[in-house]
């Protein structure tokens, strides 16, 4: 009974991982409650020991990686619907690559901001937490949130693209009139990673990294 | 979330099956063929369907077996298209469509050997989509054993011979109980594939599957009438997934003549359609 209750083996698999993962982090916890270690427990020193810059440079590497892996999601949703309906409909190919350029111009987004954002890392000297400056924490927690904020949103939107251009080959293939239609639902779906871009721009504004 | 990840193993099959299914005839295309009064009418009207290219490509005349066979190719050669490009779950699903065909082939093939028929004569005459490699040496079998443990253990209809196995000789019934048995395995295997993929497939197939069942169940007891199957072998070889299941197939198996059989029928209101 137990064996018809787990459906196949990536479904043991992964409640393997999580149960794994939770227990480690209870049993640790429990450890360190127990043996009087929870000072060791300190966000406050991990934010100012770390290097802004390693803040920094994971934002410009989220920002360019989810992008493109929305881009990629999008891509190949809707790649496969337009050569699949390409078959007996021919004359969908064509205009159909329009949904492929939304999908694309998202992974656009994401390489423009991971440049802009690589821009504002500079030198700076300064060792300890008074040394470094409040400016400089500031830039790395900036960058970093602008790189997520961009990544993040282009990756829904690269998906968002990709599925309703799907939608679009499909139906085109059908009536050639509902093309259009779906094609404003794309220009609504493309607006969204627009939003992420604008909004990354306004958290790197103030940013000035260095003495 | 389904859609997702859809389009990575079935994006392309699913484009290719809706422009199939576009190039169907609709009930306009039927009236104009029914208005036709000769062959090159018809073939004049067929031209802007997707049938044009297949029927205009040779000098015959339409006759029926020759729109037949030009369709059958079509059919297997489509088929074959959506088969090699298929993955699981979807392959499972079409290789469970061609078992059909495949039992009937065999038994075919058993027929004719009894016969006395060249194997020969009988390979084009069985159905394309149900090929398998062995074909050509099933007739030489004699016993249900002989036949499963020298010929078809390596094929896809290994796993339905578990209850068709006996040492009696291969003669005309004992191959249509084969056939009946063979087909009770593979039907309840399709059944309970289906059900396990859950979703579209199981709200589609099931009903569809459990209608093929009570059918089957109903055909068997009919045609058993008048020979010497007892209702003990009739029940070994009812499908055990349709409706009928228990209680209905247990009174097909104690029903002697018609009457009977239409107080079943009356017992289940799905059975109504069966009625005749």
């Amino acid at each position: 009974m137990l064996l018809e209750c787990m459906m196949n083996g990536h479904a043991i698999l992964y409640t393997g991982v999580t149960l794994a993962f939770w227990s480690t982090i209870l049993i640790v916890g429990i450890c360190y409650t127990i043996f009087d270690l929870g000072f060791r427990f300190d966000v406050a020193w991990f934010l100012t020991e770390t290097s802004p810059f390693m803040w920094a440079c994971l934002g410009i590497g989220l920002a360019i990686s989810l992008s493109v892996v929305g881009a990629a999601w999008g891509i190949y949703i809707t790649g496969s619907s337009i050569i699949g309906g390409g078959v007996k409909a021919p004359r969908i190919k064509t205009k159909n690559l329009v949904s492929i350029i939304f999908c694309e111009a998202v992974a656009i987004y994401g390489i423009i901001m991971a440049i802009v954002i690589s821009n504002m890392a500079e030198r700076f000297t300064g060792t300890t937490p008074e040394t470094i400056g409040a400016k400089n924490y500031q830039a790395g927690y900036s960058m970093f949130g602008a790189g997520l904020t961009v990544g993040f949103s282009n990756l829904f939107c690269g998906i968002c693209v990709g599925i309703v251009g799907s939608g679009a080959a499909l139906a085109d293939a059908q009536n050639a009139s509902l093309f259009v239609k779906i094609l404003i639902v794309e220009i609504f779906g493309s607006a969204i990673g627009l939003f992420g871009v604008i909004v990354a721009i306004l958290q790197t504004s103030k940013v000035k990294m260095g003495d | 979330m389904e859609e997702l990840s859809f389009n990575v193993d079935h994006g392309y099959l699913e484009g290719l099956v809706r422009g199939m299914k576009a190039g169907i005839l609709t009930s306009t295309d039927y009236e104009n063929l029914s208005q036709c009064d000769t062959l090159e009418d018809m073939k004049l009207h067929l031209q802007s369907t997707d049938y044009g290219k297949l029927l205009s490509s040779s000098e015959e005349d339409l006759t029926v077996s020759f729109v037949d066979s030009k369709l059958r190719e079509n059919l297997v050669t489509e088929f074959s298209c959506l088969r090699s490009n298929a993955l699981p779950p979807l392959s499972t699903f079409l290789d469970y469509i061609t078992y059909n065909y495949m039992i009937d082939n065999v038994v075919l093939l058993i027929t004719g050997a009894l016969k006395q028929r060249d194997v020969e004569e009988l390979l084009p005459r069985c159905h394309p989509l149900g090929a398998f490699d062995q074909m050509a040496a099933v007739g030489i079998a004699r016993t249900p054993t002989e036949l499963y443990s020298a010929i078809l253990v390596d094929t896809p209809l290994a796993p339905f011979f578990q209850d068709a196995v006996s040492e009696t000789n291969l003669d005309e019934m004992e191959v249509e109980i084969l056939r009946n048995k063979l087909y009770k395995a593979y039907l309840e295997s399709f059944h309970s594939f289906c059900k396990n993929l859950g979703g579209a497939t199981k709200d589609i197939m099931c009903p569809v599957l459990e209608f093929e069942a009570d059918r089957r169940a109903f055909i068997i007891t009919v045609n058993s009438f008048g020979t010497d199957l007892s209702g003990a072998d009739r029940s070994a070889l009812y499908p055990s997934c349709g409706k009928l299941h228990p209680e209905g197939l247990q009174l097909l198996a104690k029903a002697e003549d018609h009457e009977q059989v239409k107080a079943v029928a009356d017992c289940y209101s799905v059975s109504q359609t069966l009625r005749t």
